[in-house]
């Protein structure tokens, strides 16, 4: 137990639990600003990332400078990103959120399957931004430069996105259709706009974590980042929904806590680290079901 | 008439899981193994909608009492003198016990729905979203135990030598169990209190039912049931642990879906319309050629027809294929309108 709690808080195992939260956040508030606007949870985007990671890959193996691939990579997951809300999402923006989240599940196979048969089981394999996996040794620990790139990238990009929703008008509409579609549709805040912008902003959040991603990873196979997005979507739902903030801190405790349990753990206990992440999971869904890190009590209806 | 019309309402289902059944006598070997996946497809997802159908709350996490139910029958039928090879980790208790098909099945459904129970004690006072992420964590765990712990089952391994008893009647028998247990359930007083509880939470609050009680009851009957289609699958198939997670979870909730939610008659539609589907795609992948060349699909492609199909039936029938109605006559249904 001792040791485990060393392991835990050691300086290494530390930074890179931050630069795994720092990924899994960017996907949070991927998924929250759609659900925020939308009330969408939205399953299938693991299956963006890994279309992204795809086209990373597909550039790699034709040797095309990496701006290119990175160029494609955006390309492929912005135009999948705009056609899911055209052909999925709009039509059912009136269901409910159940009906919704089985309709993303299906988009979900439905991509997986499609790589399945164009790239096969094993996938491609990503080499343009490996050099990015080596370390850098700062005040005794090693540190690789994709944890500094990861760190640097979300709050460059979480800065980038609070300017947006704070100070452009379509981020005040987005605001607005958060609080209360309805009252922001009849105030003139168009809907189609409000969707279409925010799942742009979350296709070109996709599109960073699988550049980030396929550094880490390199192979590229039809479930990559699966389990990541499942633990994501875990992560939004125990920090919380309602705001983005909390989905956000959401998503980055559970990349914090996977990457010191996964840093700590003997290796004959790693095997259940799924195990451990999803229990505490539960546990925390069922003292805040709410959200962890809410305001106040949801409204139930009373009678 | 009201009689009539709810005895139509258990008949009709049954009708066509039998109809499926005798389809079963008389084609080839090939189709018949269709056949049988099909009406073990019919027993899960109606068990499945026993709670997600009446109760209005989604579960991810059905499939992980369907794998308790296809690791407690499969464990305990195979022979002693195979445990050792097959298993050797294995509790002592495990492999010195060997039980028959039935029992088995029996111990499969009253495992899983213990475990349905357990589960739903803690879980059941969560419903939305937080309900689906919990189900879903609870697949996860136990996919993820069934996986490496070695003490209880083949861990990675696929199971072998489990005795294969599930023929076609079987199965039949089997999907009938489960539809009329289904049908019993949803008539009950208990099945309609879950029922005015998903159509009006406060209402049914109001005049007095415990939402959470009914949910637990619902819960760990559809485990009960689902750990039945387990039991069923693993004398009829050896699999694996990969062979019980996401992907199942996937094609058990599209039958479900496209056919219909919160209806009996829908859960069976559309578990027999996706098997069928899914049947016509895996004959049209073994042997059809186009112009002179031969076409061979990867495994792939039917989730894709799969997928398209529910997406497409979310979007321009969101009640699915039924329209979440029961089975009615269209002269049953202006006479009780009227």
């Amino acid at each position: 137990m001792s040791e485990f709690l060393r392991d835990a808080i050691d300086l290494q195992v530390q930074v890179d639990a931050i630069g795994l939260g720092a990924i899994f956040a960017l996907m949070a508030v991927g998924i929250g600003l759609v659900f925020g606007v939308m009330r969408l949870v939205n399953f299938a985007y693991g299956q963006l990332i890994m279309a992204g990671a795809f086209a990373i890959a597909f550039a790699s193996e034709r040797d095309w400078p990496v701006g290119v691939g990175i160029a494609l990579c955006f390309a492929v997951v912005l135009a999948l990103s705009l056609a899911m809300e055209r052909v999925v999402f709009r039509p059912l923006r009136t269901q409910s959120a159940a009906v919704m989240l089985i309709a993303t599940f299906a988009v979900a196979f439905l991509l997986q399957s499609i790589a399945l048969l164009w790239f096969g089981p094993l996938g491609k394999t990503a080499t343009s931004l490996v050099q990015l996996n080596r370390p850098v040794e700062v005040g005794g620990v090693d540190i690789r430069k994709i944890t500094i790139v990861a760190i640097v990238t979300a709050a460059v990009c979480l800065v980038l996105l609070v300017a947006l929703l704070n100070r452009t008008s379509i981020g005040l509409h987005m605001r607005a259709a958060a609080i209360d579609a309805q009252t922001a549709r009849l105030l003139g805040v168009r809907a189609n706009a409000v969707s279409t912008v925010s799942v742009l902003i979350a296709g070109a959040l996709a599109a960073v974590v699988a550049v980030m991603l396929t550094v880490q990873f390199p192979t590229v196979t039809p479930t990559f980042a699966l389990q990541e997005t499942i633990l994501v979507l875990a992560g939004v739902v125990v920090g919380g929904m309602t705001r983005l903030l909390s989905a956000t801190l959401g998503g980055f405790s559970i990349g914090y806590v996977s990457g010191v349990l996964g840093g700590a753990l003997p290796s004959a206990q790693s095997q259940y680290l799924p195990s451990l992440v999803f229990g505490l999971v539960i546990l925390v869904l069922l003292l805040r079901p709410d959200g962890l890190f809410t305001r106040g009590r949801g409204l139930v209806e009373r009678v | 008439m009201r009689a009539r019309r709810a005895l139509l309402e258990l008949l009709a289902p049954v009708a066509l899981v039998v109809a499926a059944g005798l389809l079963g006598t008389v084609v080839s070997q090939t189709l018949e193994i269709y056949v049988i996946t099909a009406l073990i497809s019919v027993a899960t997802v109606v068990a499945i909608y026993v709670f997600v159908g009446n109760s209005g709350v989604l579960s991810f996490g059905h499939i992980s009492f369907f794998a308790v139910g296809v690791w407690a029958a499969g464990v305990l039928s195979i022979p002693e003198t195979e445990k050792p090879a097959t298993m050797p980790y294995l509790f002592d208790f495990l492999s010195s016990t060997t039980v028959g098909n039935l029992p088995s099945l029996l111990i499969a459904a009253v495992v899983a729905g213990v475990f349905a129970l357990l589960v739903g004690l803690p879980l059941m006072r969560l419903s939305g979203l937080a309900a689906g992420i919990a189900t879903f964590a609870v697949l996860g765990i136990t996919n993820n135990i069934l996986r490496y712990y070695e003490k209880i089952g083949p861990g990675l391994n696929t199971f072998s030598s489990v005795p294969e008893t599930t023929d076609l009647l079987q199965a039949t028998v089997g999907a009938v169990l489960v539809v009329v247990a289904a049908f019993a359930y949803q008539r009950s007083r208990f099945g309609r209190q879950l029922r005015a509880s998903r159509e009006d939470p406060a209402a049914a609050r109001a005049v007095g039912v415990s939402i959470y009680r009914q949910r637990l009851l619902a819960f760990g009957l559809s485990g009960f049931l689902a750990g039945l289609a387990g039991g069923l699958y693993i004398h009829f198939i050896p699999i694996n642990a990969d062979a019980v997670y996401l992907d199942l979870t996937f094609i058990t909730l599209a039958m479900l879906v496209i056919g219909g939610t919160t209806s009996l008659w829908g859960a069976v539609v559309g578990a027999l319309f996706v098997s069928a589907l899914d049947t016509a795609l895996a004959e049209a992948e073994a042997g059809v050629t186009v112009l002179g060349r031969a076409i061979d699909l990867p495994s792939g492609s039917r989730i894709i027809v799969v997928s398209s199909v529910m997406a497409l039936v979310l979007i321009l029938r969101p009640g699915g294929l039924t329209g979440g109605r029961e089975f009615s006559l269209p002269r049953l249904r202006t006479a009780g309108a009227r």
